[in-house]
């Protein structure tokens, strides 16, 4: 059992959860269920998005106002929560086939709009739930059971995604570093009054890519991410050769004077009752 | 004195992945015969909280021993 004020947020009758033993989606759930915790945000002020696929089994967990909706489109309902109630917390989770292929646009626009959202995105690299198919995540020359001789196509970055999108915050950990998540993701939850914030948090699917890929075991994953990931200090300091195959972790994009959409619809609404 | 730890593990909704056994410093937890992450050494314990933190099923809670 968690520590008290984290249980709190759980719906303790529908545990244990349905992911696989090990799965990195569940120390997501942790970290973020710890940061909500950490920032005393009251439980009704709390609300959950998500969309379609083992990721957006989330909701179902968490305690507070939560949201299932049509596979890629949760942005675009958590951006209704958004303009009917800027008072609550919304935290958007989303898979990387949800955000970035399905929903790829409700991503790119929620990103340009600036609205305060929170969107967590676990990416572990293929389409877990469906079967194991090749992602936009998927590494080049990986397996999955779409790609059986390894993936062709180039991968979707999706911190740099938002980042040319417009996002306001933009930062990457992976679940290696549970604590940092943490971290994290209370900055971006704080990030809401400003704008849009993107957190990818890179997780693993060792039923369905790992399997196919020498990395069965949790533990292998785990490592796997631990020794590859690099922080963004030290990744400034090397050279694009170097940085092939890692997984640069950090902020990358923070603005701090940056204006929320719904506070900029206020005043359009301000201006028409005027007119 | 250093201090001590209790180490909680609600094995209902331990699923046995063995991820807090493999990142445990002091090698504090070993897996059971029932594939339940076991604490078998809680004197050891330093409350570091990373078994806690890494736990996806949340069924770790690390507390100090009064």
């Amino acid at each position: 059992m968690p520590r008290e004020d984290v249980k709190k947020l759980l719906r303790t009758k529908f545990m244990p959860h349905i992911w696989c033993p090990g799965c990195g989606h569940g120390i997501i759930m942790h970290a973020i269920l710890r940061a909500l915790a950490d920032l005393k945000i009251p439980q009704d002020q709390i609300c959950i998005s998500s969309g379609i696929g083992c990721s957006s089994r989330m909701p179902g967990y968490i305690d507070a106002c939560t949201l299932h909706t049509a596979h890629g489109r949760s942005l675009a309902f958590a951006t209704g929560v958004k303009m009917a109630n800027p008072g609550l917390t919304i935290v958007n989770v989303m898979g990387d086939g949800d955000g970035t292929a399905i929903g790829g646009n409700h991503f790119i626009h929620a990103c340009r709009r600036n609205i305060g959202i929170t969107a967590v995105v676990m990416n572990n690299n293929i389409y877990g739930m469906t079967g194991g198919q090749a992602s936009p995540t998927t590494p080049e020359g990986a397996f999955a059971s779409t790609a059986p001789y390894g993936a062709v196509d180039p991968t979707f970055d999706i911190c740099k995604l938002a980042e040319g999108a417009g996002a306001t915050f933009v930062a990457r950990a992976t679940v290696a570093q549970p604590a940092m998540c943490e971290q994290i993701l209370k900055k971006a939850i704080l990030h809401q009054k400003k704008g849009f914030a993107v957190v990818e948090i890179v997780s693993f699917c060792h039923t369905q890519f790992g399997r196919k890929n020498k990395r069965s075991r949790p533990m292998d994953n785990f490592n796997f991410l631990k020794d590859n990931s690099v922080m963004k200090a030290k990744a400034d300091t090397m050279t694009a050769e170097e940085l092939k195959g890692k997984i640069i972790i950090g902020e990358f994009v923070n603005i701090e004077d940056a204006r929320e959409y719904t506070e900029r619809y206020d005043e359009v609404i301000a201006r028409a009752q005027k007119a | 004195m250093a201090k001590k730890f209790d180490i909680d593990i609600f094995s209902k909704w331990c699923k046995g992945c063995g991820l807090c056994i493999a990142i445990c410093p002091k090698k504090v937890l070993e897996l059971s015969e029932q594939v339940k992450s076991v604490p078998v050494r809680p004197d050891d314990c330093i409350g570091c909280h990373q078994c806690d933190n890494v736990c996806p099923d949340m069924a770790i809670t690390v507390k100090e021993r009064d």
